[in-house]
């Protein structure tokens, strides 16, 4: 099984967001990081393969078969997409909004079975403790964990998170992506992660995708895009890599000062 | 090894155990207002001119044979059907307010703030001043029928709203506001214009009266709940979802124009049928939602029921204040939610710390 896309363009009246644009298969088992500057569309990107949004012209497929044919919800079966916000000013606890995801919105009645599934997610996920808490109450970090642990506890061949550990402390970040890592591995998924913190993506994804203006600029194993002269002219910053001190692969970048 | 998932096993029964205790609660709880309901019914019949105990009351309603004929024509012809109108339109109005507020993401919508009230009250005025019927052979009920047919026209021009291309909930907020001031000032026109015997008429519809309760009005009640309810109760999850925002709803799986769509139908049935029963009763669709997303949350699960309930509540305690304060007098039902239930409705925003809409 595996996900691409081929010739996706989107447009939001005038602006065009995203521009005949697509990637090459991204493998089962494999966690793929979508990297680029902001505006990039690595947004837009994910809600055209979850299908909330319809491109103009281009297809996204699960191998082979195309996702336009299946219906809103069949589609939304195969695809599990975490936005980046949720308002949470509604009056529900967190154990409620994973049980929601828990349910796939379907059925009244919750089973003693549902209800173990919630729990163990939660406990997982680490925020056992936060399941009474009303998720207006939440830091925006802990949002975030509920949002990883809600989109987790539901069952797809693909996960897509947009940003993911954008409000969260440094152990909290390699915590989740480990959790997202493993959870891609242990189900044999396809998952696509949006970061903007390159060491992150250089030290947990399998597989990189560079986003710049709209179009997918670069495809394959970290090293060799973090490498890329593309990436540096994507990000508008020069890029070195190195080696750290667990052999892991770090990421530095600099503003070139013009002369001028 | 074992160890850690003992304690992952103890960690997850006890998650297990809370939720289940806390689901144990709110059963509980809406048992006990049910009841509560009951209590208030029986009530409801005992208050009035003529009076009645409570084992009269319980006799001739579970033993009508045994009930003088006096008895039984108060109960049973007059009384009871405005106790249970009385629940009935409290209970629509709950609803229609807790859908609103859940499709519309709004504290403040309620048949009341999106004008399909003002429209009713102008249909009823158009039929009082100047004798026009909107639905021909409509017969006696001809000011019942007109009020209905301005509150779904007034949703169906909503319903258009929410058709147009980006056009948002609070933009929605914002026409029936447009609408509500609409109507307010074609009914001002109509007043203006009106006689004093039809002026006095127009003004006692408008206030709210249970007093036009009717056996075959409690049943149409019966009849749109029992339409709309099972609907609503399918979508539960939908809507608990949507509240938090469209986006998440919508990568859950929420069809969310279409979820919009029909609920503001069903929403709108039920608002135009009990305000077009009783006349412009504000507050109830407002505040039903409130007191049971402070009391339960907003799992539909318990928020739907406690919303219909709350509605309940307060309408049959309005029906009882409206006989009780001065005996002898009937008190418009309008005014009464209104100024018993705002003190009571205050005093629970300030006692609670939880904010939900910020």
């Amino acid at each position: 099984m595996t996900l691409s896309a081929q010739g996706l363009s989107v447009q939001f009246g005038a602006r065009q967001v995203l521009h005949d644009t697509g990637f090459g298969a991204l493998r089962q088992g494999q966690l793929t990081a979508l990297i680029g500057p902001n505006a990039a569309g690595k947004s837009t990107l994910f809600r055209t393969i979850a299908g909330l949004i319809k491109p103009q012209s281009g297809t996204v497929s699960i191998h082979g078969q195309d996702l336009a044919q299946l219906g809103v919800k069949a589609r939304l079966d195969r695809v599990c997409f975490m936005p980046q916000f949720f308002t949470a000013n509604a009056a529900l606890s967190v154990f409620d909004v994973v049980l929601m995801a828990q349910k796939q919105l379907a059925g009244w009645r919750v089973s003693t079975d549902d209800m173990t599934a919630v729990a163990q997610h939660l406990h997982n996920s680490g925020i056992g403790h936060l399941a009474e808490a009303n998720i207006g109450e939440l830091s925006g970090g802990q949002a975030q964990l509920v949002s990883v642990c809600q989109a987790l506890t539901r069952k797809a061949d693909v996960y897509l998170f947009d940003e993911p550990t954008s409000a969260l402390d440094l152990r909290h970040q390699l915590e989740v992506m480990t959790r997202i890592r493993t959870a891609i591995k242990d189900r044999n998924a396809i998952g696509i992660v949006a970061l903007h913190d390159l060491n992150l993506a250089a030290r947990y994804a399998d597989h990189l995708l560079l986003i710049g203006n709209g179009k997918i600029r670069a495809q394959g194993a970290p090293a060799e895009v973090l490498s890329d002269p593309l990436i540096a002219e994507t990000y508008e910053v020069a890029i070195e890599t190195a080696q750290g001190p667990r052999k892991e692969l770090n990421v530095h970048a600099y503003v070139e000062h013009s002369a001028a | 090894m074992v160890d850690l998932s003992s304690d992952q096993d103890v960690a997850v029964s006890a998650l297990v155990h809370g939720y289940k205790s806390r689901n144990a609660r709110r059963a509980a709880l809406l048992l006990a207002v049910l009841a509560a309901l009951c209590l208030l019914v029986i009530v409801d019949v005992m208050t009035g001119p003529a009076r009645l105990s409570f084992a009269d009351v319980l006799s001739v309603l579970f033993n009508p044979s045994a009930a003088t004929a006096q008895q039984k024509v108060i109960i049973w012809d007059l009384r009871l059907p405005i106790a249970l109108m009385a629940l009935c339109i409290g209970a629509m109005l709950g609803i229609a307010g807790a859908g609103m507020q859940t499709i519309l993401n709004n504290p403040l919508a309620d048949p009341f703030t999106l004008g399909l009230s003002s429209a009713a009250s102008f249909g009823a005025a158009l039929a009082i001043s100047l004798q026009w019927s909107l639905i021909p052979g409509a017969g006696v009920y001809f000011i019942t029928g007109n009020a209905f047919v301005m509150a779904m026209l007034t949703s169906l021009a909503l319903y258009g709203f929410t058709r147009l291309r980006g056009v948002t909930p609070e933009a929605m907020i914002l026409v029936g506001i447009a609408m509500l001031f609409t109507f307010n000032a074609l009914l001002a026109l109509l007043q203006y214009g009106a006689s004093e015997l039809e002026l006095a008429q127009i003004v006692f519809w408008q206030l709210g009266s249970l007093a036009r309760a009717s056996w075959g009005k409690v049943l149409t009640c019966v009849v749109v709940l029992a339409i709309v309810l099972p609907y609503f109760m399918s979508q539960t999850w939908s809507l608990t979802a949507l509240r938090m925002g469209e986006e998440k709803a919508a990568s859950l799986g929420v069809n969310v124009s279409v979820l919009r769509l029909t609920v503001l139908a069903g929403v709108s049935l039920l608002a135009a049928v009990a305000v077009s029963f009783v006349g412009a009763v504000a507050f109830v669709g407002l505040v039903g939602p409130h007191i049971a997303r402070i009391v339960v949350g907003e799992d539909q699960r318990g928020f739907l029921p406690l919303s219909a309930f709350a509605g309940a509540l307060i309408m049959a305690g309005t029906s009882i204040a409206s006989k009780a304060i001065t005996p002898g007098v009937i008190y418009p039902i309008g005014m009464i939610t209104s100024l018993i239930g705002i003190p009571f409705f205050i005093s629970l925003i300030l006692s609670q710390r939880q904010r939900h809409w910020q």
